[in-house]
């Protein structure tokens, strides 16, 4: 078995972004069990990068789980800064496992260690627990009590909790529901401090267990309400029970038995793997393919025979099960958008520290779900419109409550399913685009020219040309040189699209449309001198063979007469800028509809397929006409051609005929 | 043939175990992800040697240290412990119980290999 970087990559951000979950929830109030799985995260960290030979990953994550060990042991106190300093630190340590992903050089981090280690140093109590032999739990339960374990019995003791040992037998091969039950209800009662797994005096064929738990009710209470276990008393709760108990509801607002459940009915497969089955799959369809034509060919030759009759039928069944299997595949590539939340909820933290303005960030629709590789391609848009919002939209505490707004910012982002796309927006109750200073940039900037007339809404989206955005804009928070027209490319060569709306003084809204996989298209593939590449079937309206004196020239373009109307001609391989094979006669592929069909020319027409559009890599991304890459038959790259791009290009290039 | 469980809740760190101890050779190795599952499948196969990480969910290294230590079925398995050095209590106290051996992470192959030929007295 071959064990790779990518594996690691994988579980390291898996572990990041439970982490980072466990951390927002803590924010939310304290509960042991999720600052232990916080801790627990980043001690795997340490112990998987040390293996990996990791230094850099490893030596941080060390110092930090220092100071995990601290917090969930009581040695440190768990407030709102401790909080933020732990968040910062796992975004550095989140960065390092992105510089090991894109191979580039990993930063130094003994500084930020050291930080570490003097913040612990200042944070650390000199408080002691208090001994564990007063509370009178037996010493064949003690010795195999972890430290942590220890620390919480003593600390529940300590707020006058009582202890009690649940003991209950189980058939050995069936124990697991019938455990994660009790589990729950003992949860519901308090906090399972420790899981004791016992064979002594438990008859064949079973197998015992003793859950330690604290709970505020009394012996009586509990063994009413845990009936299926022997229910022993170590110590009884103190008086301020009451009190103590109306804490523990707040501080565990939803104690989730799910913990054991997702180790063991969940399991993480590579998406490429995925991706290979949907290409069998595909390789599937051309087989159907097959059986339909025979099918015909058959009743053509024969008639309606009872075997023609069969083919059809098992032809139709297996189509539809064909679909079905490629909507399973594509519902396993599926995640939750709370996934995507958990990181901007970060960025959000941290960029409303730095420009020190205050700024509640609300979610809806976490449960909304989008494929994977779209949830990574949308992160980066996403950040850079929450960021402008921060950094332009929200203004100021004084200027707000000068405006008579409401002392605390608002950014809403929701997430929800509308037909076959996921629309996502963001809205701010800030200050509004300034549609007049945004318009009359862009005359400034000649982007659009000076006696243009816009409606407001076009105004308005003045902010997606390129160049518009300004030096002068520039902030820590915006970040350098990316402007929103950067923002919807992307969401563009995703398949989706963006639309702004905004009103001067109450805020901005930006919204997502998103397809919510990146679905399987028909394309048909065309040659062109020595390239391959797709064009979506949705956006050809015919294709057919042009000579070369049929093509005319008319004000400087390339048109062919079709059916008495003109049609401007493109020649791919111009576009492309690749070796132009003269021939006698070219194929054309007309694209578009109405007065802006145009003509592309290519070289020959292999075959329709099905493909699933991916995004471009960092090479290829910047160029135009371009909408993505699509693997077809085995391992074979093809470029996929944006028709609505080449389109622009052929009607503002006025050059476009070379010859 | 002789059989090993994997007990360690990090899916890569199993596999890096695995793959080093497979290459001694004429060894079955088995995994489980968590304390609870490695209760599950203690009686499924008889198992030579048992490798256990002790910061887990729900049911730790120890205490699944103390199950084997105490069921006359597993009691003479030798129990291999491998955690960080963070975990030095832990580790004290995994050995008390009746551990075998230990090591930290990030241990060498070699340095596993070793243990686990011990362990296995070969």
């Amino acid at each position: 078995m071959n064990i790779s970087k990518k594996d690691f990559i994988a579980e390291a951000e898996e572990i990041i972004e439970n982490v980072n979950s466990s951390l927002l929830e803590l924010q939310g109030g304290f509960n042991p069990d999720t600052l232990n799985s916080v801790f627990r995260g980043v001690h795997t960290m340490k112990g998987l990068s040390g293996l990996f030979g990791l230094k850099g990953i490893s030596s941080l994550s060390h110092t930090l789980e220092s100071v995990l060990d601290d917090l969930r042991l009581g040695k440190i106190d768990l407030n709102n800064d401790t909080l933020n300093f732990i968040f910062h630190n796992i975004d550095v340590l989140k960065n390092l496992i992105t510089q090991i992903n894109e191979d580039k050089e990993v930063e130094d981090v003994s500084d930020v260690i050291k930080e570490i280690e003097k913040f612990r140093e200042a944070a650390r109590s000199k408080t002691e627990d208090s001994s564990v032999e007063d509370i009178g739990v037996s010493d064949s339960i003690l010795k195999v009590l972890s430290e942590y374990e220890e620390h919480r019995l003593k600390s529940n003791f300590k707020e006058g909790k009582g202890i009690f040992l649940a003991k209950s037998v189980y058939e050995l091969t069936n124990f697991a529901p019938e455990l994660e039950a009790m589990n729950s209800t003992l949860k519901s009662l308090g906090e399972v401090i420790a899981t004791l797994p016992s064979s002594e005096g438990v008859p064949e064929g079973s197998i015992g267990f003793n859950l330690l738990f604290s709970s505020s009710l009394k012996i009586d209470e509990v063994k009413s309400k845990v009936s299926s276990a022997d229910i022993e008393e170590i110590s009884s709760p103190a008086r301020q029970a009451a009190v103590s108990e109306a804490d523990q509801h707040k501080q565990r607002p939803t104690s989730q038995p799910a913990s054991l459940k997702s180790s063991t009915n969940t399991v993480r497969v590579d998406i490429e793997k995925l991706d290979k089955i949907l290409n069998t799959v595909g390789e599937l369809v051309l087989a159907k393919g097959a059986v339909v034509r025979i099918g015909s060919e058959l009743s053509e030759d024969i008639g309606y025979t009872p075997l023609t009759l069969d083919v059809h039928k098992i032809a139709q069944s297996l189509a539809r099960k064909l679909a079905e299997l490629q909507n399973q595949i594509l519902e396993l590539r599926m995640v939750p958008f709370s996934q995507i939340f958990t990181r901007l909820s970060q960025v959000v933290r941290r960029y409303t520290r730095e420009v020190e303005k205050e700024i509640d960030f609300e979610l809806f629709g976490e449960d909304t779900e989008i494929d994977k590789l779209l949830a990574e391609e949308i992160i980066d848009p996403l950040i850079h419109i929450i960021r402008n919002s921060i950094d332009h939209g929200i203004e100021l505490t004084d200027k707000r409550l000068a405006l008579g707004k409401k002392e605390r910012g608002t950014i809403t982002m929701k997430a929800f399913p509308k037909g076959n796309n996921v629309v996502v927006t963001i809205r701010d109750d800030g200050a509004g685009l300034d549609v007049d200073k945004i318009f009359q940039k862009a005359i400034e900037r000649k982007l659009i020219p000076e006696d243009q007339i816009l409606e407001l809404k076009e105004k308005v989206e003045l902010i997606f040309i390129p160049g518009l955005s300004t030096k002068e804009e520039v902030s820590d928070v915006s970040g350098r040189g990316v402007g929103m027209d950067i923002v919807k490319e992307r969401i563009t060569s995703l398949g989706g699209f963006v639309e702004v709306e905004s009103e001067k003084g109450a805020g901005t809204e930006f919204s997502l449309t998103l397809p919510i996989t990146l679905a399987i298209i028909k394309a048909l593939i065309a040659k062109v001198a020595n390239e391959h590449f797709c064009i979506p079937l949705t956006s050809i309206s015919e294709t057919f063979i042009v000579r070369n004196e049929e093509i005319q020239t008319i004000e400087g373009r390339e048109v062919i007469e079709i059916r008495g109307e003109m049609l401007p001609l493109l020649r791919v391989a111009r576009v492309f800028m690749l070796e132009e094979e003269l021939k006698d006669e070219y194929f054309a592929i007309a694209v578009g509809f109405g007065s802006t069909r145009v003509g592309l020319l290519v070289d020959n027409l292999l075959e329709q397929t099905e493909i699933i559009i991916k995004p471009l890599g960092e090479r290829l991304k910047d160029i135009q006409g371009l909408a993505g890459a699509a693997e077809i038959g085995k391992h074979e790259i093809v470029l996929v051609l944006d028709v609505d791009s080449l389109m622009e290009e052929s009607f503002s290039r006025k050059n476009i005929n070379g010859s | 043939m002789k059989s090993a469980l994997i007990v360690d809740d990090s899916g890569v760190t199993r596999s890096l175990i695995r793959s080093a101890i497979e290459e001694i050779g004429d060894l079955n190795t088995f995994e489980a992800s968590s304390g609870f599952e490695a209760l599950k499948a203690l009686p499924s196969q008889s198992f030579d040697v048992i490798i256990v990480d002790i910061n887990m969910p729900d049911i730790n290294g120890l205490e699944i240290i103390n199950f084997v230590k105490n069921n006359d079925q597993y009691k003479n398995v030798p129990v291999v412990i491998v955690s960080t050095e963070s975990s030095e209590e832990d580790r004290k106290r995994g050995m008390k119980l009746g551990a075998f051996a230990y090591l930290t992470k990030p241990f060498t192959t070699k340095e596993l290999q070793d243990t686990v030929k011990k362990a296995l007295n070969i």
